[in-house]
Parts: structure tokens; C-alpha cells; sequence
């Protein structure tokens, strides 16, 4: 036993690691990557199988055959992965599972790095699961050895939900031992429950209802219900998850007694909440996303304050003052003053752009110059979605809606042209579909496959069109030439964004042609680039030479800057050289030195 | 319990830096939690990372709670003020880097004059330093969290040896004397 300093994701990847999880699966999502990200260097040692997949249904579809057979297993996604994945999910309650298997689906409140706000906790109350719910790295650690027990004893698959700050939180965490031996698997055929016949999917509905209430039971005496009540106490706080934490520091500040109920683990006996309710003359429940608590809470008692009565927030994400001051204003306690920003400065904005040298910048920066304003461009999920600052993305709303969004855009019969940008990961993802869909139903649009080798807004994860898995073991590449082909397009060309001549000819011949036409552009993200030694040069301006045009300023490339009349590369500068194709006085160059 | 947030541009080094304290600390045999940026904001966005020396309690430091703010660019410290304690100290970086809103949009970048004008308003002492020309001078730019983390030590309950022995195992072999050194140029500066 030994005490380390880990991100929750880290935490949560020690706590499989100690369960001895035996197949670990996945598609790339923040806040939930660096969990497979921690697995894979002690993958091959310890003898477990762990994958990137191609996408979130088909990780949980691989990690229900491991568990299945005996195994136990868990996949990895964001929140929003559970709608891709949900297919599976939702039946996979009825059929239960052999071996225990964690679905964990990490959500993010206030949206850092998503699409949308989306409580999984609602998810697992639909397909009638427990659902796990830390407030600490240190306490998703300790909840994983519990989920698998939970798991293999009700033989029912565990949501295991952290949000942002658990997973990307920090904390020492006491780390314990790795068992020995390899789980021993075995498939025993069972056609009633592995089959979901209509008349056998019947039946273990029944099976499924019947166990809610032991397991309603057996969550009462776990560790993560936790009812304080307080002696004199009139108010009792309800909190879950992690802003469990924000109400035990809020407290600490406040004189009066107030009880409270810690929630880490759903279905939620009602035994606690009347136990609190009797207590106090009032109730107050602090929840971040859904009113899923609070909507149980009300079934039991009358006066109850929270998100329905206007005094808990229904958006974003909390924190201590946030908290603090709730509480206090139903205890009559006046309110901890929020620090006003230094008055009279106009902060500029800090968005997340592409990096300097990134090639969706060059891709985008050729294709509007063929298509133009007036044309649509449909896109879709990654580090080229910031594309928008470049007028180079209308639309997007979640992965692989892209090459659809156009095709829907083109078939309604808008006068202009539609072109479309998705991701290599992304195509895989969820793009193939919509590519056939485009063909078969005979849309008129350009598809841009943007190649940058990588899952790359995630941090960069491996994908089948690589030719290596996880572990950075070769395997069998994917070609997305021969997958477009497949797909029935006849109009294709590769290219490389960094030769911007050649770019925009390719993208002229997709602007004139009919049907569906897709370029590939290819040319690795800059990251990648770095990470596999290629080297470029930096590149400077020449002041006598440059007219303060700001044609290359325009470009938006973070590496350019532009002071006293004239454009000036800083350091960040990548070497990728569009700027100087763009300078129509030649006064940018490789830098000299 | 010492509350210090860090802040800067995504691409920095913030993580590296709140990771070498908090397990510095966790070295030390003190409870410690923190938060990072991950995801989008990487690219070049705002990052804020807290550390919490001595905290049981949430990742997040509270608005108005933190000791100490290490802020590796200028706009950033008065971007993240709020998080400042009136008695607390800013250390602040006064190498920009200029966010492309500037170039296509009306804000301009503030002078530094006013930004740090602006800090001292909002906590008891402000020291800005020229880091970046620091971490130049200890060899590699990207030290700069480490010369940071250096100007930071003075004021954590933490050993100067422990930070070095922390920051020797967490940074790439080949580069642990060029860090050394930068940590030793951030703490005298
Ligand atoms: C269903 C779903 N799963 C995962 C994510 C998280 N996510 C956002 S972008 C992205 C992949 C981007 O990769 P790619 O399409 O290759 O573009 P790049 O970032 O490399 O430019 C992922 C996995 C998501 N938004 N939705
Ligand atoms: S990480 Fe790669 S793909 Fe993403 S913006 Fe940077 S260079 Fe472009």
C-alpha cells in the first residue's frame, strides 16, 4: 500500500487494474480517455485485452461477449457515446451479464468539451441499472472493486459515472495490491437469456423488475449513501456525486447544524430520504445536470427546495461558492460576495484555435477559396469543428453527421453548393454510413475526409486506418481509398493540403463535377508530425519585403502576428509554409539562422 | 491548507506543473487534490489548473480562496483574478501570447502596465518577471513551468528538495539539468 498523486482517470484505471479486468474497450470521448490511456502501458504484462474501437456501440457490444464468457470487463466513453452505444445498453439489462462488467460513461457538466449537457444517470435509470456516482478520484478508486462485486452478484451490467472534475480532478490515492492468475472463461450456452426472442425477452423483463428492489436494499448499507444527521438540525442537504464534496466544504463555513445525504449510488433506497425528511423541517437537493434526485425526493416529502423551485441551477456545473450561497440563503445567512473582475480592462478572448502548421487550416483555407461563401459547408467532431473561426463550418451536431447534413441539405434543394469535412476517426466512427446513403440516394455534394492520421482533439488515440493498435502493435491497416470505393464513389483524389495548388485543382474538379466526390486530405496533425520526427523549418517575414497586406495575417495561424504596420512570425511558428504561398510579395521565407 | 491555481495558454505546460507539486506534496505525506484542463481548451485556450495542498475537500479552489496564483502569461493572471485571495501573492509571466481574437477582432492586448495595475488591486503583492527569458537562459523555452514553479516554491509548504527531486523524475532524462537549473533561476529571480 502506497500513496500516489492520480488523476481520476488514473484512479479509476488502478481501481480495474486491482478488480483484474480482463477486456478493456473504448472510443475516445473527454473527459473519459486517459482511462484505457492508463491501462494500455501494463496491458501486454498483465495479460488483458484492451482495444481502441472503432466507435461506442461496437466497444460495448465487444466488452458484452468478454463478459459473457466469464470475463470481467469494462467500456470506456463519453457521455454522448452512450447514445451511439445505446442499442446494446438498453437490452443489455434484460440479458444480464456473466462475468461483471462496468459501462463507464463520464459526463460533463457545463459542456468543456462537448456538444451537449447529458445526464448518464437517466440512462441507467432507464435500462434499470445501479448506476455508481464518485465525488473524489479517491472515492472511484474504492467504487470499482465494489461496481464488479455488484455486477457478478446481481449479474447486471454497473453504470459507473464520473463527470469532469472526478475524471479530471487530482488527489493522493492509496494504491493496493494487483491479484494474481488468470480469470478462467468459458461461454455456457443459454439460448432463453442470450437469445432476445420475443418471448424470451418477456421473460427476463420480469427478472429485471423483480431484482430492482434487492438491489435498492443491498446499495442502502454500501459506503456511498451516506445520511449525517445533525442534532437541532432544521435543514437537510441532499447532494450527489461530486458536488457532495462542495456541500462538506460549504459547511465547514457555517455555524448552524445542517444534516445531509451523501448520494454515490443509484436506485436510491427511500428509507434514507424519509430518515432525513423526518428529521428537518426542510430539504434541499443539490444535483448537477438532472433533476433525477430531486424528482424522487418529491415523491416522499412536500416542502423540498432545488432545481424545480427556481434555487439550484438546471445548467453548467458547481462549485463551493455556488453552494455555499444556496445553502445560506435558505439558512437566512447573508451571501459570500463573488470577487468582481478588475474594473475598466476589456479582457480579448482566449477560444481554442487549430495549431500553428495544422493542416485542417490549409484544407479549409483551399476549399473556401474554390467554394467560395456562398457554398454550405456541413461538418462534423473534432479539432477541425474550430474551423468555424475560418467561415469554413455551418454545421455540425454530433459524429458522423456531416456527410448526412449535406446529403439532407441537397436533397431539399438548396441553390447552393454543399461541401462537407469530417475526421479520419470520425469517418470510421460513424461516417461510412452516410457515405453509402449519399451514393445510393444520389446526393450532389463534395465530401472531405480530413486525414490527419489521428484521433486528434482527443489526445491523439490510434484508429483502423493506421495500421496499429492501442499498444502501438502493427496490425492490419484500413484504407479509406478502398472504404470510399466500396462505398460506390467514382469521383475520388488524394491530396495534400500543404501543396495548395494541387488542393484547390482537386477541390475546382469536385466544384464542377456532379454526384458525390470526395477528396482525401492527407497530411498528419502537427502533434503527430512532432511525435514521429518529422522536422520543418521555421519560417519568418522579411520586413523590408512585406507591404502589411495582412493576406497571411488573415490566414489565422496563432503563429502569425502583425505590429507596427508589418506581419511578424513569433515561435510557435510549425514550418507548415502556406503563409509564404500566401504572400503575394514573397516576403515570408525559411527562417534564416 | 495552501490553495495555489495555475493558469496560462493550453500548450504551456500547466499540467506538468500542477502535477510536479501535487505529487511533491503527496511526497511530503500531505493531502492534496487538484483539477486540470484537458480537451478543447488545450488548443491553445484559457487553462486553469488548482492545486490543493492540504485539502480533503473538492479539486476546485473556491473564487477568493487562493493563496497563490502562478500565472504563465500576463492576460491570464487578470482573466483567472477572481480566484485570488485579497492576502494572497501573484507571480505572473509578462511574455504574452497574443490570442488571434486580437488580430481579427476590437479588443486589444491590454499594456502590461495596466494588467498588473489592475492585479494589485486584487491581492496583496503581484511579482512579474520576464520567466520566459529565464527558461531561454536554462536552455529550452519549454522550461518555463519549471522556472515557474521555482518563482512558486518560495511561497509553498513544500521542501525545495522534494520539488527537485520531483521535478528530476517527471521531465524527460535528457532534460533534467537544463530543469534543475531552471528551477534555480525562477527561485532567485
Ligand atoms: C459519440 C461521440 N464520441 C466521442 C466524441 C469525442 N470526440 C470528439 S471529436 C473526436 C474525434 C476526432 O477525430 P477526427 O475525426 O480524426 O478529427 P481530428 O480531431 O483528428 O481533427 C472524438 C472522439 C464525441 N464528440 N461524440
Ligand atoms: S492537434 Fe493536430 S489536428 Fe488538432 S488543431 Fe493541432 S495540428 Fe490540428
Amino acid at each position: 500500500m502506497s500513496k500516489e498523486f492520480l488523476l481520476g482517470n488514473e484512479a479509476i484505471a488502478r481501481g480495474l487494474l486491482e478488480s483484474g479486468v480482463d477486456v478493456a474497450t473504448g472510443y475516445p470521448g473527454t473527459p473519459s480517455s486517459e482511462i484505457l490511456a492508463a491501462l494500455t502501458p501494463v496491458a501486454a504484462e498483465r495479460g488483458f485485452h484492451i482495444e481502441w474501437s472503432v466507435n461506442e456501440k461496437v466497444a460495448m457490444e465487444v466488452a458484452i461477449g468478454a463478459s459473457w464468457a466469464g470475463a470481467r470487463s469494462v467500456v470506456t466513453m463519453k457521455h454522448v457515446g452512450l447514445n451511439v452505444a445505446a442499442d446494446p445498453f438498453m437490452t443489455l439489462s434484460h440479458t444480464g451479464v456473466v462475468g461483471g462488467m462496468i459501462v463507464l460513461v463520464a459526463d460533463d457538466p457545463f459542456c468543456h468539451s462537448s456538444q451537449n449537457e447529458q445526464d448518464s444517470r437517466m440512462y441507467a435509470k432507464f435500462a434499470k441499472i445501479p448506476c455508481l456516482d464518485p465525488c473524489s478520484p479517491r472515492e472511484a478508486k474504492d467504487m470499482i472493486a465494489y461496481a464488479y462485486e455488484l455486477s457478478e452478484k446481481y449479474q447486471t451490467p454497473v453504470m459507473f459515472r464520473p463527470t469532469t472534475r472526478v475524471s479530471h480532478g487530482k488527489s493522493d490515492v492509496t494504491v493496493g495490491e494487483l491479484p494474481e492468475g488468470k480469470r478462467p472463461v468459458k461461454f455456457t450456452k443459454d439460448v432463453e437469456r442470450f437469445v432476445v426472442l420475443p418471448k424470451h425477452t418477456r421473460a427476463l423483463l420480469k427478472k429485471l423488475n423483480a431484482k430492482q428492489e434487492a438491489i435498492s436494499k443491498e446499495l442502502l448499507s454500501s459506503p456511498w449513501n451516506r445520511l449525517d444527521l445533525k442534532p437541532g438540525a432544521k435543514l437537510g442537504v441532499i447532494a450527489s456525486g461530486v458536488s457532495s464534496k462542495y456541500v462538506e466544504e460549504a459547511l465547514t463555513a457555517i455555524d448552524v447544524p445542517v444534516s445531509s445525504l451523501k448520494i454515490g449510488a443509484y436506485p436510491v433506497d427511500p428509507l434514507l430520504i424519509t430518515r432525513l425528511a423526518e428529521s428537518v423541517d426542510r430539504v434541499l437537493v443539490i444535483e448537477e445536470l438532472m433533476p433525477l434526485v430531486e424528482e424522487q425526493v418529491r415523491m416522499y416529502v412536500d416542502d423540498v427546495a432545488g432545481k424545480m423551485t427556481g434555487e439550484v441551477p438546471h445548467e453548467g456545473e458547481f462549485d463551493t461558492l455556488l453552494v455555499s450561497n444556496i445553502i445560506r440563503k435558505l439558512l437566512k445567512l447573508p451571501a459570500i460576495e463573488v470577487r468582481a473582475p478588475p474594473a475598466g480592462i476589456e479582457l480579448p478572448m482566449r477560444p481554442p484555435a487549430m495549431c500553428p502548421g495544422c493542416p485542417h487550416r490549409a484544407t479549409f483555407y483551399a476549399l473556401k477559396s474554390v467554394f467560395k461563401e456562398d457554398a454550405i459547408f456541413a461538418s462534423d467532431i473534432g479539432c477541425y469543428t474550430l474551423g468555424t473561426q475560418m467561415g469554413a463550418v455551418d454545421t455540425c451536431i454530433c459524429m458522423g453527421a456531416s456527410i448526412t447534413v449535406a446529403s439532407g441539405l441537397s436533397f431539399a434543394g438548396v441553390p447552393n453548393k454543399v461541401a462537407c469535412t469530417i475526421g479520419d476517426s470520425t469517418f470510421l466512427h460513424t461516417g461510412i454510413p452516410g457515405l453509402m446513403n449519399a451514393v445510393y440516394n444520389k446526393a450532389d455534394i463534395t465530401v472531405v475526409i480530413l486525414d490527419n492520421r489521428t484521433t486528434a482533439m482527443t489526445g491523439h488515440q490510434q484508429h483502423p486506418a493506421l495500421g496499429e493498435t492501442i499498444t502501438g502493435e502493427p496490425t492490419t491497416e484500413v484504407s479509406l481509398e478502398q472504404m470510399v470505393k466500396a462505398c460506390g464513389v467514382e469521383h475520388m483524389q488524394v491530396v495534400n493540403p500543404f501543396d495548395l495548388e494541387t488542393t484547390k485543382a482537386a477541390f475546382k474538379s469536385a466544384y464542377e463535377a456532379e454526384g458525390v466526390k470526395v477528396i482525401i486530405a492527407r497530411q498528419p496533425c502537427i502533434i503527430t508530425a512532432k511525435r514521429i520526427g518529422i522536422k520543418r523549418k521555421q519560417y519568418e517575414v522579411i520586413p523590408d519585403l512585406c507591404e502589411g497586406c495582412r493576406r497571411c495575417v488573415k490566414f489565422g495561424c496563432p503563429a502569425m502576428e502583425f505590429k507596427d504596420g508589418k506581419a511578424v512570425t513569433n515561435d510557435q511558428c510549425a514550418g507548415c509554409g502556406i503563409c509564404a504561398d500566401l504572400c503575394q510579395f514573397g516576403a515570408i521565407k525559411i527562417r534564416s539562422r | 491548507m495552501f490553495d495555489l491555481i495555475i493558469v496560462g495558454v493550453g500548450g504551456q505546460g500547466a499540467i506538468l506543473a500542477s502535477d510536479i507539486i501535487g505529487k511533491a506534496a503527496v511526497a511530503e505525506g500531505l493531502p492534496v487534490t487538484g483539477a486540470e484542463t484537458h480537451g478543447m481548451a488545450q488548443r491553445g485556450g484559457a487553462v486553469e489548473n488548482h492545486v490543493r495542498i492540504g485539502s480533503r475537500y473538492g479539486s476546485m479552489i473556491p473564487a477568493g480562496g487562493a493563496d497563490c496564483m502562478m500565472s504563465m502569461e500576463p492576460l491570464e493572471a487578470l482573466r483567472f483574478a477572481k480566484y485570488l485571495k485579497p492576502q494572497g501573492i501573484a507571480i505572473v509571466n509578462t511574455e504574452r501570447i497574443v490570442p488571434v481574437t486580437v488580430y481579427s477582432g476590437k479588443t486589444p492586448y491590454p499594456e502590461l502596465n495596466e494588467i498588473l495595475g489592475a492585479l494589485k488591486g486584487v491581492c496583496k503583492e503581484v511579482k512579474a518577471e520576464d520567466y520566459t527569458a529565464l527558461a531561454r537562459k536554462a536552455g529550452a523555452v519549454q522550461a518555463l513551468n519549471v522556472v515557474m514553479i521555482g518563482a512558486v516554491s518560495k511561497y509553498l509548504p513544500l521542501k525545495e528538495e522534494t520539488l527537485k527531486q520531483v521535478i528530476a523524475k517527471s521531465v524527460p532524462p535528457k532534460t533534467v539539468a537544463v530543469n534543475l537549473k531552471a528551477f534555480d533561476l525562477g527561485r532567485d529571480a
